[in-house]
């Protein structure tokens, strides 16, 4: 088997991004120890606010990681042929994605140190026990699926192998959305339909990240992205950003439906400050009609960049979603005394205020950094850039001419 | 008894003084008999160490609203003194509360009201139901605990109850109290005093609310008929907090 010698410039290049992705890394763990040493005093978080920054890009990262892996279950499970080639990066990112969101999420706890005390206890009626038992199995079945991708002797069960690993994501999205879904204290969540909610935001966030992962490496190799494959994979972008909007839509009027809830939705959408701001702002403009708009303009998605702009206009609407709804969800106060003011010296009745802090924002970006560093090495190593095959497309019918 | 009569007598005088001695003993050990006797009436309910908590048991809390004074903060100070919370915190936000005094005011008709508001200890608590660890755990006498050794520190508890009861220690603690272990980066709330509530004493905040003449404050065991809490709870109305969620609650109130 012949292997193809990287150039000297790809060497570099490698090496470059290596270092700086190793550099952002340390930075989150020192950031990490640095917090456990002094605790959670030297960070934005409080007792009414106690799930911060580090916890929107850990689910942020969680949720993306089932989604990413769509783009294989595709090729896999519905016989798309075009996304066979990307079943490898995408089954690749969907392990990566989901140890770098568990390494914000282990990094930020109380006392890291007794994490395995989680890992060896089972609680059933805990979703954060449930977790104990999907993350694994996830890494699991999606090893296993990229097993009988890249091992020819294993071909022959790959179907099953990522049928597998598709009802175990959902499952495992599923158990991400109830984290909050179950919890009946809070305004903000216990609703049943966070649960899909949180399935189809994994697709839209998923999707997004592996376009801009492909896109780089294929600039990387001086390839561009066959026009008709753009096009399919942009449309799927689009479709999913929309039904999230759908899902996010009827998360609030169900929340507006209920008259105990409004007061809640009034300070979400309207009067919380940071919120609407972020809502309206960074996930409804910024994250949701400027991709559209990116993507379904007949003219510009076919500029280039356009696509990947939209991708990553994507995530910023998705990581401003999160805060809205996991630190807007906590600063409102929970309702004990219907129809009563409340006041009290531990801030009953009042909107909780939280910045996050330079600790907890490194934590977060050294996350994204644990991730990308694997990303470089995971595509080098094993070699997964996405090549179509001109044949299989027009055998595919994409393209026409 | 014969023989030892003969010694006694054969002793003379040496024998007059030792029985003076043995009486002395004995007086003496009479009233260390009675001293802790008279503490006994108050651990005559302690459980003897090695024996479990008894689920035939529901310790519970009545607070009477009507008495409890806005202003008043006499069982917040018990407790943070009982319970060795006296960490100086740089931001109030971060520092724990296991009981805190709560003013209401009805919006419309402007009626105002005054508790103290603590870990509810559920029958169904959600903090042990989501708690990944173990170390949220209800005792079988109702008592919604933490184990301080076991907490990862995740706050998926603080999330879950509905009270604001529970708080995480964002630093590092001295001059705890033994009796009631803390630490950096693990959750903690109000234990109902669980160390003295096993050596028979009430909680502190129940005890320095009645001593201070506010009687605002009852505890005892819900299960048992002839308990004054019992009686009290089965003679008034009492409220229990977001009864809508159904968690069964361990305290309630009276007069709201």
């Amino acid at each position: 088997m012949k292997i193809e010698q990287y150039t000297p410039a790809e060497e570099r290049l490698f090496y470059v991004l290596l270092a700086l992705g190793g550099l952002v890394s340390a930075i989150g763990l020192a950031a990490a120890y640095y917090m456990e040493h002094f605790g959670h005093a030297v960070t934005g978080m409080t007792n009414q606010v106690f799930w911060g920054l580090p916890h929107v890009f850990g689910i942020f990262l969680i949720v993306a990681a089932s989604g990413v892996l769509n783009v294989a279950s595709i090729g896999s499970v519905f016989g798309k042929k075009v996304y066979k080639p990307r079943a490898p990066l995408s089954g690749l990112l969907a392990i990566i994605m989901l140890a770098a969101g568990l390494a914000i999420i282990m990094l930020d706890l109380g006392r890291a140190d007794r994490v395995l005390i989680a890992a060896t206890h089972v609680n059933l009626t805990s979703v954060f026990g449930w977790n104990m038992i999907l993350y694994p199995v996830f890494f699991g079945l999606v090893g296993l699926y990229l097993w009988t991708l890249m091992d020819r002797r294993m071909n022959a069960y790959y179907k099953a192998a990522g049928f597998s690993a598709f009802i175990w994501r959902l499952v495992m999205t599923t158990g991400t959305g109830s984290i909050f879904g179950f919890v009946v204290a809070r305004q903000a969540y216990q609703s049943a339909i966070l649960a899909p909610m949180f399935i189809i935001m994994s697709f839209a966030w998923g999707l997004a990240v592996f376009l801009l992962v492909q896109r780089s490496m294929y600039s990387w190799n001086n390839m561009v992205l066959h026009p008709a494959v753009r096009q399919r994979l942009k449309n799927l972008l689009g479709t999913f950003i929309a039904a999230v909007l759908y899902f996010v839509i009827v998360y609030h009027l169900t929340n507006l439906y209920y008259a105990k809830q409004v007061a809640f939705e009034h300070f979400i959408l309207v009067s919380g400050g940071i919120y609407p701001v972020l809502f309206w702002g960074g996930y409804v403009l910024l994250g949701t009609l400027l991709p559209l708009f990116l993507l379904y303009h007949p003219a510009i998605w076919k500029k280039s960049g356009a696509v990947s702009v939209a991708a990553a206009l994507t995530i910023v609407g998705g990581l401003c979603q999160l805060y809205v709804f996991i630190i807007g969800g906590q600063a409102f106060p929970l309702e004990m005394f219907p129809g009563m003011e409340v006041t009290s010296s531990f801030f009953d009745g009042a909107i909780g205020t939280y910045v996050p802090s330079l600790p907890e924002i490194l934590l977060s970006v050294g996350g994204l950094g644990i991730g990308f560093t694997l990303t470089v090495v995971g595509v080098r190593v094993l070699r997964f850039l996405p090549q179509d095959d001109l044949a299989m497309l027009t055998d595919a019918g994409y393209l026409h001419d | 008894m014969s023989e030892r009569n003969q010694t006694e007598q054969d002793s003379g005088n040496g024998g007059a003084s030792r029985r003076n001695f043995i009486g002395a003993v004995a007086a003496a050990g009479g009233l260390a008999a009675i001293a802790p006797g008279i503490h006994l009436v108050q651990v005559s309910q302690a459980r003897p160490a090695g024996e479990g908590a008894s689920k035939a048991v529901r310790w519970g809390m009545l607070i009477d609203t009507t008495k409890c004074a806005s202003g008043c903060n006499d069982c917040v100070k018990a407790c943070a003194t009982e319970n060795g919370i006296n960490e100086t915190v740089k931001d109030a936000r971060q520092g724990s509360q296991w009981i805190r005094k709560i003013d209401i005011k009805e919006v419309k008709t402007g009626t105002t009201h005054s508790l103290p508001m603590m870990c509810q200890h559920c029958a169904n608590p959600p903090c042990v139901d989501v708690c990944p660890t173990g170390a949220s755990m209800k005792r079988a006498d109702g008592i919604v605990l933490v184990d301080r050794h076991i907490c990862i520190g995740c706050r998926y508890c603080m999330l879950a109850c509905p009270y604001k009861a529970r708080s995480f220690v964002h630093q590092a603690l001295t001059e705890q109290n033994p009796e009631v272990p803390r630490g950096q980066g693990c959750v903690e709330s109000c234990t109902f005093c669980v160390h003295r509530i096993d050596k028979g004493q009430q909680p502190a905040c129940v005890e320095t609310c009645t001593q201070a003449g506010h009687n605002a404050m009852l505890f005892g065991d819900l299960n048992d008929p002839n308990s004054e809490i019992a009686r009290r709870v089965a003679q008034v109305t009492t409220t229990q907090v977001r009864a809508d969620l159904k968690l069964d609650l361990g305290v309630r109130y009276q007069g709201i």
